[in-house]
């Protein structure tokens, strides 16, 4: 036992360092009401017009980044891997610059490059910019994810085989390459999900009635609705990232995030 | 069989008449690339050598030396650095204590999980979470007050040092995803032979242990780094971006909205100075993780 003592003392410092915050925000969340533990607080959220109409925005922009992203993704990686291998390490430096740019200094970029175009001076405009940042900021996950799924299965014969048997190109990307890699997808998705309702910077920066600006907006009126929010914010990571090793891809190290 | 060899050859004929064709299945995302990330980002480091009237110039780059702008940057060094070094010291001793340590096994496995899980919870709930704990009215600072002990004024967690202990906890679980495999790497048999020619632990860890990990533990650190400097959402969470703009980030950020400093050139000199530093973090980390790849294979 005595020769285990350091680990069990940094596995119980790293515990209570991850563990007490989580502890004490759920503690607090259920002091809405003096004396008395309750859920107030949730209900007091959960019954907010606004919380509902910025999660069910966050909810169609996160959908619509997984979908763009995979339109853009699965073909260039299904591509790369069949016909141009060495664009490979290129098409990975494209997808990992997100890391190079933080997402202050890309919405920055693009807010000002795009200023006085349809693309910041209407509403759909800068949806489109807000999605389109997501979705370059999802491709280090989906590339990896789905490049992973390619390689698990035979491509050069699959695409022989549909070939031989008459496919074009749409119909092998969409009835054969797309059902044996969607569960590699979905770690892609999961992941990306995950980050975009969480996210505050570009939504907010681009003005967008999003759940990040929500969360942070509440914590100017209220006092124990933001912890309510915080629980149901880190029960929602979870659930992403539950679902990611649960379906078997394991989660790999991540760096980008609603930081 | 003999379909198949035809359409192998007939496939064969296709791609040499259409070579320059095979680079169009690439395109869209280029084209996608370039729009929403190259071409922006292009743009604006090019405009940090212009000046209003569009003459190159190199005085928005000199107006980086500005003393409020040059703390920002010393601010922002100081606090990501002071995180990766100790989200890095902390999340290494958990990762070595999870794998070679010998903790059980589902141990190893729920502190991986919470990892990911934790990695990924940061921004504007994250400091949510440490407002309802550190915050004045925070259920540590009140239990700790309970006991005679009170944080406040002394501490504030919207201090530097506030700031720290918030950061630490999205930087510790990174730690703990990239050294944990790196930990596992590490073969038996090295410890085996080492002990064999007569070394002891400290010496097994001195001569052979630490040079192995180092690459892998420096380069994990500089991403680190990288992670909490290019951080916003939380430190704006919890300064509440104000005008004092202590941190890099949330500087660039209040270019947007409105042109605080007055000089569109200098917030694209700004948006550089970040995009340089966070290159080298990056490209330093990739350099450490090759040099480390030639020992450790999981």
């Amino acid at each position: 036992m005595l020769k285990r003592f350091w680990p069990w003392f940094w596995f119980l410092v790293g515990a209570t360092y991850f563990l007490v915050p989580l502890y004490a925000t759920l503690d607090f969340s259920l002091r809405a009401r003096r004396g008395e533990l309750s859920f107030a607080a949730y209900t007091s959220v959960l019954n907010d017009i606004r919380f509902i109409e910025s999660f069910m925005f966050s909810l169609q922009t996160a959908l619509a980044t997984i979908v763009v992203s995979a339109i853009v993704i699965v073909p260039t990686a299904y591509w790369v891997q069949l016909r141009l291998p060495r664009l490979r390490p290129v098409i990975e430096f494209f997808t990992l610059l997100p890391f190079v740019v933080p997402a202050v200094v890309l919405v920055f970029s693009l807010a000002r490059t795009y200023s006085r175009t349809p693309l910041t001076d209407s509403r759909e405009g800068l949806w489109v910019l807000l999605v389109g940042s997501y979705v370059i900021l999802s491709f280090p996950y989906m590339y990896r994810a789905v490049d992973t799924g390619l390689r698990s299965i035979n491509i050069h014969d699959l695409t022989e085989a549909a070939q031989s048997l008459g496919a074009g190109w749409f119909t092998i990307l969409t009835r054969v390459i797309f059902p044996n890699i969607y569960v590699a997808l979905l770690s892609g998705a999961f992941i990306t999900f995950a980050i975009v309702m969480g996210e505050f910077t570009i939504a907010a920066l681009l003005a967008q009635p999003a759940f990040g600006p929500y969360m942070n907006r509440l914590a100017s009126s209220k006092v124990y609705e933001p912890s309510a929010l915080a629980i149901i914010s880190f029960a929602l990571t979870w659930a992403a990232i539950a679902a990611i090793q649960w379906f078997g891809q394991g989660a790999q190290a991540r760096v980008a995030g609603p930081r | 069989m003999a379909p198949l060899t035809q359409t192998k050859t007939n496939q064969s004929t296709v791609t040499h008449r259409s070579l320059s064709w095979t680079w169009v299945g690439v395109a869209p995302f280029f084209l996608f690339v370039a729009a929403f990330l190259i071409w922006p980002t292009l743009s604006i480091i090019g405009q940090s050598f212009l000046d209003q009237e569009r003459r190159l110039t190199l005085q928005n780059i000199l107006e980086l030396g500005h003393p409020f702008i040059v703390s920002s940057y010393v601010y922002s060094v100081q606090l990501s650095a002071v995180t990766a070094i100790g989200g890095g010291l902390l999340g290494g001793l958990l990762a070595y204590a999870i794998t070679i340590g010998g903790l059980p096994r589902p141990l190893r496995d729920a502190v991986i999980s919470f990892s990911g899980v934790a990695s990924n919870f940061a921004g504007v709930p994250l400091a949510f979470a440490f407002i309802a704990t550190l915050g004045q009215l925070g259920v540590v600072t009140q239990w700790l007050r309970s006991i005679g002990i009170s944080l406040y004024p002394a501490f504030s967690l919207y201090s530097f040092w506030g700031l720290c202990i918030v950061y630490i906890y999205f930087q510790i679980p990174l730690m703990v995803l990239i050294m944990a495999p790196a930990f596992e790497g590490m073969r038996r048999e090295w410890r085996e032979a080492a002990e064999s020619l007569g070394a002891n632990g400290w010496q097994y860890w001195r001569y052979v242990g630490l040079p192995i990990l180092l690459p892998s533990i420096l380069g994990t650190t500089v991403l680190l780094f990288g992670n909490a400097f290019g951080a916003h959402a939380t430190a704006f969470q919890l300064t509440g971006g104000g005008s004092q703009g202590n941190v890099i980030t949330i500087l660039i950020g209040a270019q947007i909205s409105s042109d605080a400093l007055a000089n569109p050139g200098l917030g694209n000199a700004l948006a550089l100075g970040m995009i340089v530093i966070m290159g080298i973090s990056v490209g330093l980390y990739t350099w450490l993780q090759r040099l480390s790849a030639r020992w450790l294979r999981s």
